[in-house]
């Protein structure tokens, strides 16, 4: 599917937020907190723009469901680490688990469901931590209320991570066309949701 | 005023505007980076003017000097000069005079800047393309010298002197253009064959010369980053150069490793991004 003037825009914005992101917008931040925000807005940087370069045929790559996993992963830790610090290390020991199990899952042939089941549950607690943690802390007045429009980005990342994934491991949720569609308006307003609820939360 | 307009359409394509842009974009980084008053608008469109003429210059001397060449190949046989659209001689006068007067201001801004502008155009025209071009696939290397000499000239014109930074800039730009040219040979090599341009996948073969690529763009990353160090660059841009060196560093494993077509187009066109965003942010941590 070719891509559209308009496509190529959505995902220039996307990558110059996540670059406004890295520079300015996670400033003031602890060491280990800014290494995991400044990994994933600088794989969504660099994806955007390579996305811009080769179009959606980069999509087709099977380092796809690899580096669409770095960006959950490394954003939940950096949350966990910066609001929950009773649950660091265990979350820290998931995230690096889960990132070696999916590389492992992804590089070696391996039958039956475990691939798709262990990507499924790595992409569903990291969704669900970046989606639930702001806005319960948002509710609960331990944040601005600005800070759960982390967690809105949150529930777009899931959904554009699951269903990059899902398309590229074989078992679409959505067809092609229709992911390419809205992929980059969803990392648009994805990346839109986490600048503006840093700055304001 | 047609026949200006005519002209002007004939032989704006022989100065690479883009190419020329980029050239001119790292001069402006460079002298920017000295941190010397970025508001006096004199001296930045004095740079600009003679920059811009001095690389145009060079690079319309280089059109009328490769004309034989680019006729034989298919990606530059219809430019003007290989066409025929446009005289050779007129093509040589144009090139000489937005040559000297390029590097006449320069001289005129600062003997010391207008050195380094006139190395950069003497390498160019006659040690790469006059002399070396034709007989050794390492004439790119001096190809790339004359390429970074805009980077040094700004600094230098902003400092009054040389430095490590000015130096070190000097090396992110050398070793960033063979990322930029070695892709470029590759995806064309047909056509420098066809023309008997020595290159490095013609003299070594592809897998050496996607290694120069990755050793060179990870010089090109070190020498970035030590001159980004230098200049005192916000922790915050630094990490965001770090980020998109990553990705050249990336793609030039890739290009090593899984070489393919695609990977080849990526890379050349990612370096030519991550020098622009590195220039931009030397820029803007200035102001």
């Amino acid at each position: 599917m070719k891509m559209k003037p308009l496509d190529r825009i959505l995902l220039l914005l996307t990558g110059l937020l996540a670059a406004y992101q890295i520079a300015v917008g996670i400033d003031g931040l602890g060491f280990f907190t800014i290494t995991a925000y400044t990994l994933a807005f600088g794989v969504l940087l660099v994806a955007g723009l390579l996305l811009i370069i080769l179009g959606f045929g980069v999509l087709d790559s099977p380092i796809v469901v690899i580096v669409s996993t770095i960006i959950p992963l490394s954003l939940s830790l950096g949350l966990v680490w910066e609001l929950l610090a009773s649950f660091r290390t265990p979350y820290l020991l998931f995230a690096i688990l889960g990132f070696i199990a999916i590389i492992i899952t992804r590089s070696t042939p391996m039958p039956g469901k475990l691939p798709t089941l262990l990507l499924a549950l790595i992409h569903g607690v990291a969704g669900m931590t970046i989606f639930l943690l702001p806005i319960i802390f948002a509710v609960t007045g331990q944040a601005k209320p600005g800070f759960a429009l982390v967690g809105v980005g949150g529930a777009l990342i899931g959904v554009g991570g699951l269903l990059l994934s899902f398309l590229q491991a074989g078992k679409p949720i959505l067809s092609r066309e229709t992911i390419l569609k809205v992929l980059p308006g969803l990392l648009f307003l994805m990346t839109l949701c986490f600048v503006i609820g840093f700055r304001y939360g | 005023m047609n026949i200006l307009n005519a002209k002007f359409r004939l032989y704006w394509p022989l100065t690479k505007p883009l190419q020329s842009g980029l050239l001119l974009a790292t001069g402006l980084a460079g002298y920017m980076s000295a941190r010397c008053p970025v508001l006096h608008i004199g001296t930045i469109l004095g740079l600009a003017g003679s920059l811009f003429l001095a690389i145009a210059g060079s690079t319309v001397l280089n059109m009328w000097w490769d004309r034989d060449i680019d006729a034989k190949m298919k990606r530059t046989q219809k430019r003007p000069t290989s066409s025929g659209s446009a005289p050779a001689d007129e093509v040589l006068r144009l090139g000489l005079i937005l040559s000297v007067i390029g590097v006449g201001w320069a001289v005129a801004m600062n003997p010391l800047y207008g050195l380094v502008v006139f190395a950069g155009l003497f390498f160019d025209v006659v040690v790469y393309s006059m002399w070396l071009k034709r007989r050794t696939c390492w004439g790119i290397l001096w190809g790339g010298v004359s390429g970074a000499m805009p980077i040094l000239a700004g600094r230098v014109l902003g400092l009054g002197g040389f430095d490590w930074i000015g130096l070190s800039l000097t090396l992110g730009v050398l070793f960033w253009i063979p990322t930029h040219t070695l892709t470029f040979s590759m995806k064309f090599a047909k056509d420098y064959e066809t023309a008997c341009v020595p290159t490095f996948p013609s003299t070594y073969g592809l897998a050496f010369t996607r290694a120069t690529i990755a050793v060179s763009s990870v010089l090109a990353a070190v020498a970035m980053g030590a001159a980004a160090f230098g200049i005192g660059m916000d922790w915050g841009f630094l990490r965001l150069l770090g980020v998109l060196t990553a990705g050249l560093l990336m793609l030039a494993f890739a290009i090593t490793f899984r070489p393919s077509e695609q990977v080849n187009f990526g890379l050349f066109k990612y370096a030519s991004l991550y020098m622009l965003a590195a220039m931009i942010l030397v820029v803007i941590e200035v102001l």
